[in-house]
């Protein structure tokens, strides 16, 4: 993970991709969202989705899972060029998240993530904030999630 | 019976709960979506800013979905959602909290694009069995308008 000094505004990254299987999808949707277009591929078709369509959370938690695995990787990569690994703070909330699409079971989503703002916070100045829009593309390039991200990222250098 | 958009009038639609979030769930949740310290490892999140085990925000986001349907929207015509306009985590679901969630409809309007749905949007609020808010949404949903009658006469 990378420090607060390191983000830069239009910074992008792509953190990977994921496949939403058929049995993905209703897991998921029978644990927190089992609503029938979530749990049948019949009733998905017969909804406005078109298809057995994952549950909107569950898109949202596998680019959660997307995110952690790529700040990992990176924090790995600083351990063994020897650096000082950043470990991210919690997040305040979001906006303007977007299932623009549906995601159908057998879709492969390739999220990415890319920095639209960074301050110091007032309130805690050894961290900053920063916002990032994280996005989700399908396998024909289309858009189909999208959403506006807040985390607290620590400062390398905080008394500076 | 089914809940139409004619059921969602503007004010307090309901509260929710309790549900019980345990230890097991909040681990297994993190282990699989959101493998951060602060999630797993009591050590960590003891050194971490929220001081102490906490779920992640996208467990709450999804337990929140759950109370939701087994609140309302399983026996609503819910076409699905657009988005969350917005969702702030304002405080560390801990694991063993018992929650209640706070469902106010707060705008209701008829679809211009297909004015056989109405758009519902719902301001959601979790709070803990001490009733400190841990989470606060606004999110829009597609519900049916109930079929009209004079309209079913003329076609």
């Amino acid at each position: 993970m990378r420090f607060f000094e390191d983000i830069v505004i239009g910074q992008r990254r792509e953190v990977g991709s994921f496949t939403f299987t058929a049995d993905a999808i209703k897991k998921f949707a029978a644990e927190f969202d089992p609503q029938r277009f979530h749990l049948d591929e019949e009733e998905g078709r017969k909804s406005l989705f078109g298809g057995l369509a994952a549950s909107g959370w569950h898109v949202g938690s596998v680019c959660m899972k997307l995110l952690v695995a790529d700040g990992q990787r990176q924090a790995r990569e600083a351990a063994a060029r020897g650096e000082k690994i950043a470990i991210w703070g919690p997040s305040p909330g979001f906006r303007e998240l977007r299932w623009i699409k549906p995601v159908l079971a057998g879709d492969t989503i390739s999220f990415a993530s890319e920095v639209e703002s960074r301050r110091i916070s007032e309130k805690r100045p050894e961290w900053g904030i920063v916002q990032a829009r994280q996005t989700g593309t399908n396998q024909r390039g289309e858009l189909v999630y999208s959403l506006l991200a807040t985390a607290f990222v620590p400062r390398r250098n905080p008394n500076s | 019976m089914t809940l139409s958009f004619e059921d969602f009038p503007p004010g307090r639609f309901g509260t929710f709960g309790p549900r019980r979030v345990t230890r097991e769930e909040v681990l297994a949740f993190a282990a699989e979506f959101d493998p951060q310290p602060m999630h797993l490892d009591e050590e960590a999140a003891s050194r971490s800013m929220l001081k102490g085990l906490s779920a992640s925000g996208w467990h709450l986001c999804s337990i929140m979905m759950r109370m939701m349907f087994d609140g309302f929207i399983g026996r609503t015509a819910s076409l699905g959602s657009p988005g969350v306009n917005e969702l702030r985590w304002l405080a560390p679901l801990r694991p063993g909290d018992d929650i209640t969630l706070d469902v106010d409809v707060a705008e209701a309007r008829v679809s211009k694009s297909r004015p056989d749905t109405g758009i519902v949007t719902f301001r959601g609020v979790v709070r803990n069995a001490a009733g400190q808010q841990l989470c606060e949404m606004v999110s829009p949903i597609i519900v049916r308008r109930r079929a009209d009658p004079a309209a079913g006469q003329a076609g």
